[in-house]
């Protein structure tokens, strides 16, 4: 956790507690994220992982609490559901909010990361869940930010999908190193993106794990296998597998 | 799926040996696969002439066996003649051209008016405050109450017929605008906050386009309500006007002539109704339920 970031954390979250007006989400959570850090964030439905993300973007107006939060003010959100605007067009979606002589250049550019070069024109209705989303990624990254904020952005794909979207994501933080966080509840995919993995449970940090895989090799399989292993444990999942192998 | 399970991948078994099925028969063209057993089926475009068609059917036999008495309801045929012949005395045109210019004044007023009122109150807590519950107090009043008060007011001339349908149309432009403009998702809210836009730059690209649907279906019940007051006007102390053609025809006991005055007023209805609908599919072409 410590060698390939040694600067300052650019998000900071000091003993943050969030209530809604029924029940407790957050109770005293203590989060840093460093630049260009990857961190994700798992959980079970309900730990309070998207009411963190929330704090953390601005979002959550509707809750009470207390703590600090230090976020850098470029930072851009991706939620499940893309969110684009269905009466713009995609490139107007992309550019959404930005205005300055070369935006629309800045957006065919980010489209054709995204690989959506071509569709500028189109209707959000017209493109697939899995595109809508990328038109999603493109129109966050456009905007150059020190962090971004995903709320399961994939949760709403399907798997084949799912897989493609991860290894396009894993490019765009490697051109644009932005430091993300991302909120997931799926163990493979934290594994799979990010530097460190934060486990939620019950509004506490309860684990804080980095993830140092090798890259290729017969190495990472085991060494993915047991830290999924792990995760699953702190959440309290025990696999069949696992189970038979005791 | 991923490194762990790529790494105890089992070797793909040997191919099952293939199995000759019989040759599928040619299908045929142009035929659903599998037509669907329940629900309605699809639906033909031109399928809701079939009610009017039959009526007017019903009408020409009843008419042509004398079942219809012709001082009751004229024959379709006379009513036809006598439309030829309004329109060759110029009277048809003459009376059409009054109501619709009514009609267009009473919308130009009244949508403007509606939609105005709409914003005020729709965009601004203050707005509300001030505006909402004065429109609502004047949406439990019918309209067509009023017209006593507006004749004190205004007299029976122009002002009079034109102060009532504008009424008439501000209602449903209010009602379904702000509706819609309160209405805005908050999930674009949300959105618009996390892009950091102005709240002027939220009002111009999230809250009036995504209230567009909903002024659209105010204007179609604008428009409708516009033609119903038109023609309750119309018939006091009108000395031009469709109505006012109808009620002539009334004193002297002209049924073809009425008849041709509300056939009249229903095209005029559906054509106002047509052109709206055809404005609101090329400017709210983003949706996907229009056009289809």
């Amino acid at each position: 956790m410590t060698a390939p970031f040694a600067l300052s954390p650019i998000v900071r979250v000091r003993d943050l507690s969030r209530r809604f007006t029924l029940k407790g989400v957050l109770n005293g959570v203590d989060l840093e994220i460093r630049k260009g850090e990857f961190v994700a964030l798992l959980g079970r439905s309900g730990c309070g992982k998207s009411t963190l993300l929330r704090a953390i973007a601005r979002l959550d107006h509707e809750a009470i609490g207390s703590g600090e939060i230090t976020a850098p003010e470029r930072l851009s959100v991706v939620f499940q559901d893309a969110r684009l605007l269905p009466w713009k067009r995609v490139l107007d979606n992309v550019t959404f909010g930005l205005s300055g002589p070369e935006v629309r250049e800045r957006g065919k550019a980010a489209l054709a990361e995204v690989e959506l070069a071509g569709r500028e024109a189109s209707w959000p209705y017209e493109l697939s869940g899995g595109e809508q989303q990328r038109v999603a990624l493109a129109r966050s990254l456009v905007r150059k930010p020190e962090l971004l904020l995903a709320d399961e952005p994939f949760g709403a794909l399907d798997a084949l999908t799912r897989i493609r979207m991860h290894g396009l994501l894993k490019r765009l933080v490697a051109s644009h190193e932005p430091a993300v966080l991302l909120v997931t509840h799926d163990v493979d995919e934290a594994i799979e993106l990010a530097d460190r993995v934060v486990v939620l449970e019950q509004g506490k940090v309860a684990a804080d794990v980095s993830v140092d895989l090798p890259a290729v090799g017969p190495e990472r399989a085991a060494r993915f296998a047991a830290l999924r292993r792990e995760l699953l444990g702190r959440l309290g999942v025990v696999e069949p597998a696992a189970l038979a192998s005791a | 799926m991923n490194a762990h399970s790529l790494a105890h991948a089992v070797p793909l078994t040997p191919a099952p040996p293939q199995v000759l099925l019989p040759e599928p028969v040619l299908a045929v063209a142009d035929r659903p696969a599998a037509p669907r057993r329940l629900g309605l089926g699809v639906a033909d475009p031109l399928g809701w002439l079939l009610g009017p068609a039959l009526l007017l059917f019903a009408w020409t036999l009843g008419s042509f066996f004398g079942l219809i008495d012709p001082r009751v309801l004229p024959a379709p045929w006379t009513a036809a003649e006598t439309s030829v012949d309004l329109i060759r005395e110029g009277r048809l045109q003459q009376n059409l051209a009054i109501s619709a210019w009514r009609v267009a004044q009473g919308l130009a007023f009244g949508v403007s008016a509606g939609l105005l009122v709409a914003l005020l109150a729709g965009l601004s807590l203050i707005g509300g405050y001030l505006f909402d519950g004065l429109v609502q107090v004047k949406r439990a009043i019918p309209t067509l109450a009023l017209i006593p008060l507006v004749v004190i007011w205004f007299g029976i001339g122009e002002t009079m017929k034109i102060t009532v349908i504008s009424l008439a149309v501000f209602v449903p432009i209010y009602l379904n605008t702000h509706t819609a403009l309160r209405g805005i998702e908050s999930r674009y809210v949300e959105l618009a906050e996390t892009v950091g836009l102005s709240r002027l730059d939220f009002i111009r690209h999230v809250v009036l386009p995504g209230a567009l649907p909903g002024f659209m279906l105010g204007l179609r019940f604008g428009v409708m309500s516009g033609w119903l007051a038109l023609v309750v006007v119309e018939q006091l102390n009108a000395t031009s006007g469709i109505g006012y053609m109808i009620n002539l025809a009334r004193v002297y006991a002209q049924t073809d002539v009425i008849v041709v005055g509300i056939l009249v007023y229903a095209l005029l209805g559906l054509a106002s109704d047509m052109a709206v609908r055809a404005a609101e599919r090329r400017l709210v072409a983003w949706r996907r339920t229009f056009g289809k």
